[in-house]
């Protein structure tokens, strides 16, 4: 059980119960993205407005595991108010420290509270139950509209697909 | 032990003497006993299997239909003895209405291609119905695209059941096939597929039955139920991946052209022109999958030797045991309830996402199947993204069903529900 709970940490299971910024479309979003998992059917949409290069509030909609659910939602706390720089850092730091066997001795110190995250790695298939909203984010930062899938290399992520859903 | 009536005799079926021939049970996943139930996915195989396959490698490993060697001309008996096990599994009438395939999905499309496309028009339509996996819908729509023909679906009820009454509707002028999966892999309904044959028969709309979860689980007569084609994978039923079968009524096959090309399909080539053999090894172009052909008539011929009713009694009082058990289990929701079902158990569970049941009963040593099943559309159809899908062969145990209701008292607790 032990290291089930790694992957079930207390904040996150609290964070899926009570997703933050849920089912919020802020006032004059600018910004917004819809990713999914075509092989588990976890789906989000980002919304963000971002003035003068800060993320002034940012929301989400969707469904998906307590894995995905609860970091949509930690990722939506972790961003609000940072500039675009500092977001596309914590999305660069979560997605190394998932990745990576042996993220960067620094990525720790840079994603704070996120560090809960880190239990996922032990269960290779539900890395990309956590990953999903950083990515979307990071997709609904680098243009409107984008859709973004686990299954699409990376590069292809920004290639927006008609609207969003 | 688990007595059973199977109509005039009773028969128990001992599980542990057919458990111990499966090796792959016997093993622990995360610290507890293995116990499989994804077996709508694939199934392990026993050791007959197992046996067949390395004693082909062991001993008469050679290509089919070219060498006058020993070694080739016994692999080609044992192909082509292969052949005739499935012949007699389907009750064909003959050897050469089977064609060795690589599974469900390449038979469908070698009908999708070879059958159907010379005889599709722009405005044509093929049914299917709304409890297809993907593998029966996905080769139809690609024709539809490249011919201008439409696809039409047969409803399915809240129990999960065929809406045959919207069928008759359904079957009209321009409907040039039916295609239909025998048993719903996402929800284990099995259709009356005898009936639903005869009613497109009536209106001379040929039939495709999609056998891949029936094999395991019920009897089949392509002759008595007239279907037009049958199709199922090996691996769904105790065989080996990579090898499956499409029977075709013989008519049929001998007026399909051929959809690949290449070595073994020919009886004579000239730069100008090539002459194909006649099916079934129209249809089977290159070197086939010999030990896969002859794995798979050891995993048919140990399916009987065990006895198909046996396997299907036990496996229905596994079936309601397991239905009555999740049912206490709060927040459980089973998604098809058909009056008919096999073994096959999809459910939601409130508050709990079903990758989250599938990592938690994982950690338990217990196997299920999480997400869509490759039935995208019966998921929307049930308002639901995705199901956890217990799904049962003849070699679990009643103790494994316990085990999962338990496993999904642990879901709650770990998720704090
Ligand atoms: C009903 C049904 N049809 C077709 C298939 C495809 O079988 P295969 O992947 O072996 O070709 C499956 C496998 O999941 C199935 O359940």
């Amino acid at each position: 059980m032990s290291d089930l709970r790694a992957l079930y940490e207390e904040v996150i299971l609290e964070h899926n119960r009570k997703p933050r910024n849920y089912m919020k479309r802020p006032e004059g979003a600018n910004r917004s993205a819809y990713g999914f998992n075509p092989i588990c059917g976890d789906e989000f949409t980002i919304h963000m407005t971002v003035e003068d290069g800060v993320v002034k509030d940012v929301g989400f909609e969707g469904a998906g595991c307590a894995i995905s659910t609860a970091s949509a939602s930690m990722m939506t706390q972790a961003v609000m108010g940072k500039t675009e720089a500092e977001a596309e850092a914590l999305f660069e730091a979560v997605r190394d420290l998932l990745t990576h066997d042996h993220p960067d001795p620094a990525t720790a110190g840079r994603v704070g509270k996120l560090q809960v995250l880190t239990g996922v790695r032990e269960f290779p298939m539900r890395v990309k139950c956590a990953t999903l909203a950083w990515h979307t984010m990071h997709a609904a930062m680098h243009g409107v509209d984008g859709t973004v899938n686990t299954e699409e290399p990376e590069e292809h992520h920004q290639c927006a697909i008609g609207g969003g859903h | 032990m688990t007595a059973v009536t199977t109509g005039a005799m009773t028969l128990p079926l001992d599980v542990e003497p057919i458990r111990a021939q499966f090796p792959v049970l016997h093993q622990e996943v995360n610290g507890q006993p293995l116990a499989y139930l994804d077996n709508a996915a694939t199934t392990q195989k026993p050791r007959a299997v197992i046996d067949a396959v390395s004693g082909f490698y062991e001993r008469d490993c050679a290509n089919v239909h070219r060498g006058v060697h020993a070694l080739s001309a016994r692999a080609t008996e044992a192909y082509e003895a292969a052949r005739g096990s499935v012949q007699r599994r389907l009750n064909a009438r003959r050897p050469g209405e089977i064609v060795f395939v690589r599974g469900a999905t390449e038979a469908i499309n070698l009908v999708a291609w070879s059958f159907l496309r010379p005889r599709l028009q722009a405005g044509d339509e093929i049914l299917v119905t709304e409890m297809e996996h993907h593998a029966n819908i996905v080769p139809w729509q690609l024709l539809c695209q490249q011919i201008g023909a439409q696809l039409r679906v047969v409803p399915v009820t809240d129990s999960g059941e065929l809406r045959l009454e919207a069928l008759d509707g359904l079957l009209g002028d321009r409907t040039r096939l039916l295609a239909l999966t025998h048993v719903s892999n996402a929800l284990g309904t099995i259709n009356p597929v005898a009936e639903i044959v005869a009613r497109a028969h009536a209106r001379g709309v040929p039939v495709l039955v999609d056998g891949a979860q029936a094999l395991p689980h019920v009897a089949m007569d392509v002759q008595a139920l007239d279907v037009d084609f049958y199709v199922f994978s090996g691996h769904k039923t105790y065989g080996p991946s990579g090898i499956g079968a499409l029977y075709g009524k013989h008519e049929h096959l001998q007026a399909m052209p051929p959809w690949q090309g290449g070595g073994e399909m020919i009886l004579s080539v000239t730069f100008d022109r090539t002459t194909f053999a006649a099916p079934p090894l129209r249809f089977e172009a290159g070197t086939p999958d010999m030990e896969g052909a002859i794995g798979l008539a050891a995993a048919l011929e140990w399916l009987e030797s065990v006895g198909l009713e046996r396997a299907a009694a036990h496996e229905r009082e596994l079936l309601d045991h397991a239905t009555r058990a999740l049912r206490s289990v709060p927040g459980v929701r089973i998604i098809g309830t058909a009056a008919e079902k096999a073994a096959i158990i999809s459910f939601t569970m409130e508050g709990a996402h079903p990758h989250d049941i599938g990592t938690i009963l994982d950690h338990e040593g217990i196997a299920v199947r999480t997400g869509h099943h490759c039935a995208q559309p019966l998921m929307r159809r049930f308002g639901v993204p995705a199901t956890a899908r217990a799904s049962f062969a003849l070699y679990n145990t009643h103790a494994e069903v316990e085990r999962l209701v338990e496993g999904l008292h642990q879901v709650r607790r770990v998720l704090g529900r």
